[in-house]
């Protein structure tokens, strides 16, 4: 039997220094995928790791691609953190980018003074209520939320699919199944630098995912809310024990996480696409399920493991585009990378030790009586 | 017997165990001869599980060398160990929650035994022993004290020729214990030599006939436990003379009202292996103390989730009055902020977060307090720090430092704050279980003395144990909850640990009716 158990100390310097071997280790096992196969191993990890960030438009745009993974991630940290596995928020994402899609198609223009903050509403509010079914069905019924919320990502995706080709399809599409361009009160703008002005795409969006992750750390580690989050998850019967309802903790975090995937949402089509269109995501709120691990479920720390994720994913297109690496094998690059990233910060809070006998468990966790 | 002459079966030699710069074991020699029951003495710190470890093979020593009937041997593991004939029961137990009992003692037999033939062992050895247990119940629905039988019944099986037991007697009726210790007899005659580890010194004059005595990880003394009085015993265990006024009753407070008022509460039980509560009624008086015994296992978990508000769903019948007032519908925080405290019996994850700093447990149970959590919801943690730094100071806590994770103390110094956390507050009503389980005997003392201080302000104390000793010395009145039902009280003094020990173990009973 394998367990892991959790060293009493780590020090700052192997904190700092597992995360650069880990990825010195997978640039020299991707170094080797990629030669095996015939490509010039330098080549294209020049690719995946400097290309992305040679130019300052580049830049932005990793930013941009950061974005949602940093709205998202934060919000699946608070469930993740009570326990509860919201897998859902693609679909949360797509409710959310409806919910804020109907306001900017069909406010009145004299309300056009409140388009964002009204958008950023009905997007929460739709995201929030895609979340709220799996809340509802596990508080009431004991469901698996797993189970629930990941298969409204499959009637999200179906339902914004109908309303692009159908009752909200732009008449002058050409068929095409998009939805009439936004007005231009409901696009979130390029953001412009004070030294360097315009940075690629990077657009005012970026500013709210800062704002969440910083206001999402602050909930966690310093309000009675974010204690009873984290007292919920760690240790259910304490929770009961203190009087802090289990119901109202499932309940929140998923409201919680499900309304932050339709921010994301939200943003992503008014900054990005300005219309509605089938596909609005590229897996973001899976991806975003990465970004919160690597961030050891901890809010702050979500910006730096989107920044990270978004850079494979950035130099994985680079990569294809420029050697024209097969995608799968850009996948499995990314793939070490993340693993690297997760096994050496996990080894580093945790001994990992094997052991064939029975006594375990129990014995090694709590007292430390001598 | 085992005369001195003979190689003994295990020898010591030199043993040291460091961890960091603490010694957990300095230079310890000891011997133990086949036939023997060997008593290993000390306070929690002493260095006891850290020998046994070591015993073991879960720990191998930093210095020393021990000898299996004369023979150098390394204890590589407890594969080892028990490959050579040692076997163990602990004291935290290593139990998989998720599996039956005939399954977990499977699991520690040679493959190949077929489980149908495990269940049959484990009815026919445990009826020898005179331990009741269904080799089908799922043992994370065991109470703490079944769950040691199964640790008990699980070495048996493998016919060991060292048995270590550490304090194995702590959740045991006296009948019960009895019928362990002719288990060990048998055992001892048969060639068996057994480490018992035990608070009990009464138990270990009983039954042993050595003591090794350890204190601060040196060894004091190996003795004759037999010529050895029991003070003489603790005096060498704690290094000082005992205080003998401790052990004096509590005046009644006189003239007080009933406090705090349980009418016919009624409590089905949630899972197959819970104990039902039929028409529980009790009363507790300002400045007061009710003691509540029973063996692990009769309902008092499920009692304590009842007083505590963690069931309010679940009571389906009867009153709960705190002065008068009915606090029946009220939860955990609620009835808190109605001056009702409780220390569950399980540390780990009820009544404490191990993974959590003890600022954030000293916050678990005083979120109320506009002091620690302002009115809008944020959380001072510096208030949080100086409230635990109180508890630490005040209950004499041990900590390695200023705030440390809650699973870095020892379970008595996690004990020490946890019911210090909940005294801090001056409660009206404390309802305490198992307060000294598994705390050495002076924070036991400590722990005692702060509840009787807590008399003199008026508050009502309620104690759920099975130490029948500390029951008698602690409490006003005593009933027994056996098998979901409350006996009437009986006054203190009017009791004798034999005959509530047989009420427990359900042989007489002044309660009404058996539960069939």
């Amino acid at each position: 039997m394998m367990r892991l158990t959790p060293r009493p100390y780590v020090s700052p310097h192997q904190l700092l220094l597992v995360p650069v071997l880990s990825v010195l280790l997978s640039i020299i096992l991707g170094g080797l995928i990629f030669a095996a196969l015939g490509y010039n191993a330098l080549d294209a990890l020049y690719q995946f790791f400097v290309a992305p960030l040679s130019r300052p438009d580049q830049i932005g745009n990793l930013f941009v691609k950061a974005c949602p993974l940093i709205i998202i991630g934060t919000g699946l940290v608070f469930c993740y953190r009570a326990n509860i596995w919201n897998i859902g928020a693609e679909g949360q994402l797509i409710f959310g980018a409806l919910g804020a899609g109907w306001v900017a198609l069909y406010l009145p223009e004299s309300w056009h003074f409140m388009m964002l903050p009204l958008m950023i509403l009905g997007g929460m509010i739709a995201g929030a209520s895609l979340a709220a079914v799996p809340a509802f069905l596990k508080t009431r019924f004991q469901t698996n939320e797993i189970l629930v919320s990941l298969m409204l990502t499959y009637v999200a995706g179906l339902v914004i699919d109908w309303l692009v080709r159908g009752p909200w399809r732009d008449p002058m599409s050409f068929g095409f199944p998009l939805t009439p361009y936004y007005p231009d009160a409901a696009l979130i703008g390029k953001l412009s630098l004070p030294v360097v002005g315009k940075l690629g795409q990077l657009h005012w969006g970026i500013l709210i995912a800062l704002c969440v992750s910083g206001l999402g750390w602050f909930i966690l580690s310093r309000t009675l809310a974010g204690f009873k989050v984290r007292v919920a998850g760690d240790a259910p019967r304490a929770a009961r024990f203190a009087g802090f309802s289990p119901n109202i903790v499932t309940f929140s975090v998923l409201l919680v996480s499900g309304a932050l995937a339709g921010l994301a949402g939200m943003v992503e089509v008014s900054a990005n696409m300005g219309q509605l269109q089938p596909q609005i995501s590229f897996g973001y709120g899976f991806t975003a399920i990465i970004v919160a691990f690597l961030a050891r479920l901890n809010p702050a720390a979500v910006i730096l493991a989107a920044l990270i994720v978004a850079l494979s994913e950035l130099g994985g297109d680079s990569a294809q585009i420029a050697m024209g690496i097969p995608k799968v094998v850009t996948g499995v690059f990314k793939g070490i990378l993340l693993f690297m990233l997760l096994a050496g910060e996990t080894i580093t809070r945790y001994e990992l030790s094997f052991d064939l006998r029975m006594t375990g468990g129990k014995m090694s966790r709590g007292d430390a009586d001598v | 017997m085992s005369p001195d002459r003979e190689i003994p079966l295990l020898t010591g030699r030199h043993i040291s165990k460091r961890f960091g710069t603490f010694t957990a074991n300095d230079d310890i020699n000891f011997d133990i001869h086949a036939g023997e029951i060997h008593a290993l003495l000390g306070e929690n710190g002493a260095g006891k599980s850290t020998f046994v470890k070591l015993v073991y093979g879960l720990l191998s020593p930093d210095e020393g060398q021990f000898l299996w009937h004369g023979a150098p041997v390394e204890i590589r593991s407890p594969q080892a160990a028990r490959d050579m004939g040692i076997g163990m029961v602990f004291q935290h137990f290593s139990l998989f929650d998720v599996l039956s009992v005939a399954e977990n003692i499977q699991l520690a037999l040679p493959a190949g035994i077929s489980l149908s033939e495990v269940k049959e062992r484990v009815i026919t050895v445990s009826a020898e022993y005179g331990m009741t247990l269904s080799p089908d119940a799922r043992v994370g629905d065991l109470s703490v004290g079944e769950q040691q039988r199964v640790e008990i019944l699980r070495c048996l099986l493998q016919n060991p020729s060292l048995l270590i037991l550490d304090e194995p007697t702590s959740v045991l009726t006296p009948q019960e214990a009895d019928q362990l210790f002719a288990v060990l007899r048998r055992l001892r005659d048969d060639g068996c030599a057994i480490l018992f580890i035990s608070h009990k010194l009464d138990e270990i004059k009983a039954l042993t006939s050595k003591a090794t005595i350890l204190r601060a990880g040196k060894k004091v003394t190996t003795c004759d436990s037999a010529s050895t009085s029991a003070k003489e015993l603790a005096e060498l265990m704690v290094g000082a003379a005992l205080d003998n006024s401790m052990r004096t009753p509590p005046v009644l407070h006189k003239g007080a009202d009933s406090l705090f008022c349980v009418a016919q509460v009624s409590r089905p039980a949630a899972t197959a292996f819970a104990t039902a509560l039929q028409d529980i009624s009790l009363s507790v008086m300002s400045g007061e103390i009710l003691g509540i015994a029973g063996i692990a296992g009769n309902g008092q978990t499920e009692l304590m989730e009842v007083l505590s508000g963690e069931a309010i769903g679940d009571v389906t019948a009867g009153k709960i009055e705190l002065d008068g007032v009915s606090v029946a519908g009220l939860g955990p925080d609620m009835r808190r902020q109605k001056g009702m405290r409780c220390v569950p019996e399980e540390r780990n994850g009820h009544g404490a977060i191990i993974n959590m700093s003890l600022s954030e447990n000293a916050l678990l149970t005083a979120s109320h307090e506009p002091d620690n959590v302002s009115a809008s919801g944020l959380v001072s943690w510096v208030k949080c720090h100086a409230l635990s730094r109180k508890i630490i100071g005040s209950y004499d806590v041990r900590t390695p430092h200023h705030d440390p994770l809650a699973g870095s103390l020892s379970g008595g110094n996690l004990q020490k704050f946890m019911i210090g956390r909940e005294m801090m507050s001056r409660p009206r009503l404390l309802i305490v279980a198992q307060p000294t389980w598994g705390v050495d005997i002076g924070a036991a003392q400590a722990i005692r003395a702060a509840m009787r201080r807590l008399l003199e302000d008026g508050t009502a104390i309620i104690i759920i144990s099975q130490d029948l000793e500390e029951l008698l010395v602690m409490s006003h009145r005593i009933c027994v909850l056996n098998q979901g039902q409350l006996s009437e009280p009986l006054p203190a003094q009017d009791v004798t640990a034999e005959s509530i020990g047989l009420m427990m173990g359900g042989i007489t009973n002044s309660v009404s009716e058996r539960a069939v």
